[in-house]
C-alpha cells in the first residue's frame, strides 16, 4: 500500500510539470495582452509600459515560466494581476466552497442514481425502469444554466421558498448556507446522477448475470441480500471510477452553476481570470486543481479495494 | 407601566433595527482594485462613492458641488487653482483629513507606479499647503476640466497613514473618508462595508452598511432583486424593463448615460489602408447614412435608449446642434457608393461576444446590406478586441466609452493625433488646436465655441460614427427610499434610507 502510495506520487510530478508548461503556453498563445486590459479604457501608455515591466510580461515565455516555477517551489502562486490579492488566499477563500458544493452535489447524485440504478436493473423493463431512463435522459439533456435559471424563477421569485442565489459561509449560518446551496447542489447533481445511473444500471445488470449471483439465489437468499450484498458491491467497481472522475471534474469549478447562483468557487474564478487575462491566477488554479484531480484518482484507486477486496494495490499497479 | 417599558424597548429595537439595515446592491462585474489610483472600472467607481469621498461631486443635473472641499477659486492667468477643504473630517482609521493630507493625495495620484490618474492629472505641476485647510495645485497650463476630475477618482481621498503602511497594495484594504468603511472582500462574491460613525456628513447615512455583490447576469440579478435577495442593482438590461415596470415590488430611477456607443472605423492604424471605407469619406458617409439608429434602438433596446450622432447626448449643453442628427437616407448612400467608384463595399464589423453586441452588429450588417455594404460581423471576446484594436487589425470595431463630466473627457483622447484612444489614427491640426484651447478656456461660452469648431470637422469625416447613448437603470425594491439616478451610472447613499 505504501509503495503504491509512494510511486503514484512520484508519477503524479512530470505530470504536474507537463500541466504547468501546458498551462503556462496556452495562456500566452491567447490573444489579448494583460497589460491592455489592466490599464482600462483610459489605456496611458506610461500605465501599460508599467504594467509589462512590474509583470514581466516583456520577458521571453521560458524566462517567464521559469521565475514562476521557481515562486511556487517556495510556496508563493503570486499575487492576481487584478486585485493584488494573493493567489493561495484567493485558493483558501474558494477552497471549502468548491469542495461543499462538489460534496453535496455528489451525495445528491448518490442518493438519486444508485437506488434508481439498482432498481431499474433489478426490474428490467418496468415502469421504474422507464421512467429512471427518462430522468437520466432529462439530466443529461437539461443544459444547468437553464435548469438553474427555471428554479430560480419558480422557488426563489414566484414561491419565495429559497433565496436566489449567493453564498453565506457555514460556519457563519449552517442553516442559511444549506439554503443557498440546495438548489445549486440539485443543479449539478441531477446532471451527474443521470450518467452515474446509467453506468449503475448496465453494471448492475452485467453482475445479475454472474453464476455467483444466480449460485446465491438457487442458495434460496432473499433478493434484497442478494441484489445488495452480492451484486451491488460487484456492480460499484465501474461506478466509483465514474465518482472519482466526476469529484475530480467537480473540483475544477461548476463554470455554469457557479455563474448562474453567484456561487464564488474555483469555476468562477477562473473563467473571470481568463477574461482578464489574469495569469497568475490561472495558472495557480490550475496547478491546485491538477494536483486535487491526481490525489482523488488515488483515493479513488484505494476505495476499490475497499469495495473489492480482491483488488490490491501493488506498487506496479497502474 | 411593565406594558409601557416592554413597548419601549421594542420600539427601540426596532429603530435600531432600522438603523442599521445594510443594503445588497447587485453590480454587473467584480470591481478591480480598490485603490482609487489605480483602480479602472466602471463598478470599482460605484464602490469608490461609498468608500471615499471627493474633493467635489456632482448633483443629478450635473452641477459641480464641493463634497471634501468647500470651495475653490482659480487664478486669472488659470495657473493656479486654490482649494478650501472641509474642517473637521476624519479618514476611517481616525487620523485627520487636512491641507497636508489633500497634498499627499494629490502627488500620490501623480506618482504612484502605474496610477491611472496621472495623465488626468498631468498639468498639475505642484502642490502646495497655504494653511491646514487649504491647499493650491500650480498647473504648467490652465486646465477647466481638472474641477470635474476631482470629482471622481482624481479627487478621492485615502488616509496618508494607510497608503503609507500598504504601498501598493493598499487596494486589499481600503482607508478612506467616506461614508462608509471596508470591512472585508472576497473575489466574486461580496465586498462588504460598514457604516463610519465619525463620518462628517453622518445625518445624511441612514444606512448600516451596504455589501455589493457582483452577479454578471442581468436575469440572474433581477431574479435575485426580484425575490428580495438583493435591494438595488445596476446596469438592468433594456429588454429586462417590460418586467421591472409589471413588478409592484419595485421601482426604476434612471438617468441618461454621459458615454457613448458608436464605430470606430480604422483609417490608418497602423498604416494606410486599401479599404474604401477607411480612404474615402463619401463611402463613410453612406454607411452612415444606411444605418437608422431609430430602428436600432427599438429593436435591441426596446427603444430606451438615447440616440445620437456626437459623442455627447443631444440634451446635453455640449451638444452641436448645428451638425444634427440625418435620417436614414438609402438612395443618398447608394449615390455617394456610385460617385466614389463603388457598387458594393466589404469590410468586417468587429462587435463585443455578447448577445447585445452581436444583435446591433447584425442589424448594423442588414441595414448597410440594403445600401451595398457588405458587412462580416466579427464577434470578438473583448481582451482580444483591445488587442486587435491596438494593433490597427481592424476595419470597424463597434465600441462605446462609459463618459465622462467633462466633455474633454469624450472627445480629447479621441480626436486629436496623439490623443491615448485614437485608435482610428485620424489627425488635424485644426482640431488639436481648437480641442487643446478648449482645455485653457475658462468660460463655458468661449470652451463651447472651441469644442464646435472641432466638431465641425471631425463629426463629418466620420472616423468614428455615433450611434447612441445608453440610458442608465438603477431598479430597486419600492422599500428603499431616496434614491437618485446620477448619470455618471455612480450609486450614492447620501439621503437613502429603508422605510
Amino acid at each position: 500500500m505504501f509503495n503504491f502510495i509512494l510511486q503514484r506520487m512520484l508519477t503524479a510530478i512530470p505530470t504536474l510539470i507537463i500541466v504547468t508548461v501546458m498551462v503556462f503556453a496556452i495562456q500566452r498563445l491567447l490573444p489579448g495582452d494583460p497589460a491592455l486590459i489592466l490599464a482600462g479604457e483610459d489605456k496611458d501608455p506610461q500605465v501599460i509600459a508599467y504594467i509589462r515591466d512590474k509583470y514581466r510580461l516583456n520577458d521571453p515565455i521560458p524566462v517567464q515560466y521559469f521565475a514562476w516555477l521557481g515562486q511556487v517551489l517556495q510556496g508563493n502562486l503570486g499575487t492576481s494581476l487584478r486585485t493584488h490579492q494573493p493567489v493561495t488566499e484567493l485558493i483558501w477563500q474558494k477552497l471549502p466552497v468548491t469542495i461543499e458544493l462538489a460534496i453535496l452535489s455528489m451525495f445528491v447524485a448518490i442518493i438519486i442514481a444508485i437506488p434508481a440504478g439498482v432498481l431499474s436493473a433489478v426490474r428490467k423493463n418496468s415502469f421504474i425502469d422507464h421512467s429512471s431512463t427518462l430522468f437520466a435522459l432529462s439530466g443529461l439533456s437539461i443544459p444547468n444554466f437553464w435548469l438553474g435559471i427555471m428554479l430560480i424563477m419558480l422557488i426563489s421569485v414566484r414561491w419565495q421558498l429559497l433565496p436566489a442565489s449567493g453564498f453565506v459561509p457555514f460556519n457563519e449560518a449552517p442553516i442559511e448556507n444549506l439554503k443557498r446551496m440546495l438548489m445549486p447542489a440539485f443543479v449539478l447533481g441531477t446532471g451527474l446522477a443521470a450518467v452515474l445511473m446509467r453506468q449503475m444500471r448496465s453494471s448492475m445488470l452485467e453482475v445479475l448475470k454472474q453464476d455467483y449471483v444466480r449460485t446465491a439465489k438457487a442458495k434460496g437468499l432473499i433478493p434484497l441480500r442478494v441484489n445488495v450484498r452480492h451484486a451491488l458491491r460487484n456492480a460499484l467497481i465501474p461506478v466509483i471510477t465514474i465518482l472519482g472522475l466526476q469529484l475530480g471534474a467537480l473540483l475544477s469549478g461548476a463554470v455554469l452553476t457557479e455563474q448562474v447562483f453567484t456561487i464564488p468557487g474555483f469555476g468562477k474564478l477562473v473563467v473571470d481570470a481568463v477574461f482578464n487575462r489574469d495569469y497568475a491566477v490561472v495558472q495557480g488554479v490550475v496547478l491546485f486543481t491538477a494536483t486535487a484531480y491526481i490525489f482523488i484518482n488515488l483515493l479513488v484507486d484505494i476505495a476499490y479495494a475497499l469495495a473489492n477486496p480482491r483488488i490490491s494495490l501493488r506498487g506496479d499497479m497502474t | 407601566m411593565k406594558k409601557l417599558s416592554l413597548v419601549f424597548v421594542l420600539v427601540a429595537l426596532m429603530t435600531s433595527a432600522f438603523a442599521q439595515q445594510v443594503v445588497r446592491v447587485g453590480l454587473a462585474e467584480d470591481p478591480d482594485i480598490l485603490d482609487p489610483d489605480l483602480g479602472r472600472t466602471y463598478v470599482g467607481r460605484i464602490v469608490f462613492a461609498s468608500l471615499c469621498d471627493k474633493l467635489f461631486d456632482i448633483t443629478p443635473d450635473l452641477t459641480i458641488i464641493p463634497q471634501l472641499a468647500t470651495g475653490y477659486e482659480t487664478s486669472e492667468d488659470g495657473l493656479e487653482l486654490t482649494i478650501n477643504l472641509r474642517q473637521g473630517v476624519k479618514f476611517h482609521d481616525g487620523s485627520d483629513f487636512n491641507a497636508e493630507a489633500a497634498k499627499y493625495n494629490i502627488e500620490r495620484s501623480k506618482n504612484l507606479p502605474g496610477s491611472n490618474r496621472a495623465s488626468e492629472l498631468a498639468q498639475v505641476d505642484s502642490v502646495e499647503v497655504v494653511d491646514d485647510s487649504t491647499i493650491k495645485l500650480k498647473l504648467s497650463q490652465p486646465f477647466s476640466p481638472l474641477i470635474a476630475l476631482l470629482a471622481d477618482r482624481a479627487g478621492m481621498m485615502v488616509s496618508p497613514t494607510a497608503a503609507e503602511a500598504l504601498g501598493e497594495d493598499f487596494g486589499t484594504a481600503p482607508v478612506c473618508a467616506g461614508p462608509f468603511k471596508f470591512v472585508e472582500r472576497i473575489a466574486q462574491d461580496r465586498i462588504e462595508l460598514t457604516a463610519f460613525s465619525d463620518y462628517w456628513d453622518a445625518e445624511s447615512i441612514k444606512l448600516g452598511g451596504v455589501v455589493f455583490l457582483p452577479i454578471p447576469d442581468s436575469s440572474v440579478r433581477l431574479a435575485n432583486l426580484q425575490s428580495g435577495d438583493l435591494d438595488l442593482i445596476e446596469r438592468a438590461a433594456a429588454t429586462d424593463l417590460a418586467t421591472i415596470n409589471s413588478d409592484p415590488n419595485l421601482v426604476m430611477p434612471s438617468s441618461a448615460s454621459l458615454g457613448y456607443q458608436g464605430i470606430t472605423i480604422n483609417l490608418a492604424n497602423p498604416g494606410p489602408r486599401d479599404n474604401p471605407l477607411s480612404n474615402d469619406v463619401r463611402v463613410r458617409e453612406a454607411f452612415d447614412l444606411s444605418i437608422d439608429r431609430q430602428v436600432l434602438n427599438d429593436v435591441v433596446f426596446d427603444g430606451q435608449y438615447i440616440i445620437g450622432n456626437q459623442a455627447v447626448p443631444p440634451s446635453s449643453p455640449w451638444y452641436v446642434a448645428d451638425y444634427p442628427l440625418v435620417e436614414r437616407n438609402i438612395e443618398k448612400a447608394k449615390a455617394l457608393l456610385a460617385e466614389a467608384g463603388h457598387e458594393r463595399v466589404a469590410f468586417e464589423l468587429m462587435v463585443a461576444n455578447n448577445p447585445q453586441g452581436i444583435q446591433v452588429g447584425e442589424i448594423i450588417q442588414a441595414m448597410a446590406g440594403e445600401a451595398g455594404f457588405d458587412i462580416s460581423v466579427r464577434a470578438t471576446e473583448f481582451a482580444t478586441a483591445l488587442n486587435l484594436q491596438e494593433e490597427g487589425n481592424y476595419d470597424a470595431f463597434q465600441v462605446g466609452w462609459s463618459g465622462r463630466i467633462d466633455p474633454d473627457g469624450n472627445i480629447h483622447a479621441f480626436q486629436t493625433c496623439e490623443g491615448n484612444l485614437n485608435e482610428t489614427k485620424w489627425c488635424d491640426e485644426v482640431v488639436d488646436q481648437a480641442l487643446n484651447d478648449a482645455r485653457a478656456a475658462t468660460s463655458v461660452e468661449a470652451r463651447y465655441e472651441l469644442y464646435k469648431e472641432a466638431a465641425m470637422r471631425y463629426l463629418p469625416n466620420r472616423h468614428i460614427i455615433y450611434l447612441y447613448h445608453s440610458q442608465l437603470f438603477f431598479p430597486h425594491r419600492k422599500n428603499l427610499e431616496g434614491l437618485k439616478a446620477y448619470p455618471d451610472g455612480i450609486i450614492r447613499f447620501q439621503g437613502v434610507s429603508f422605510n
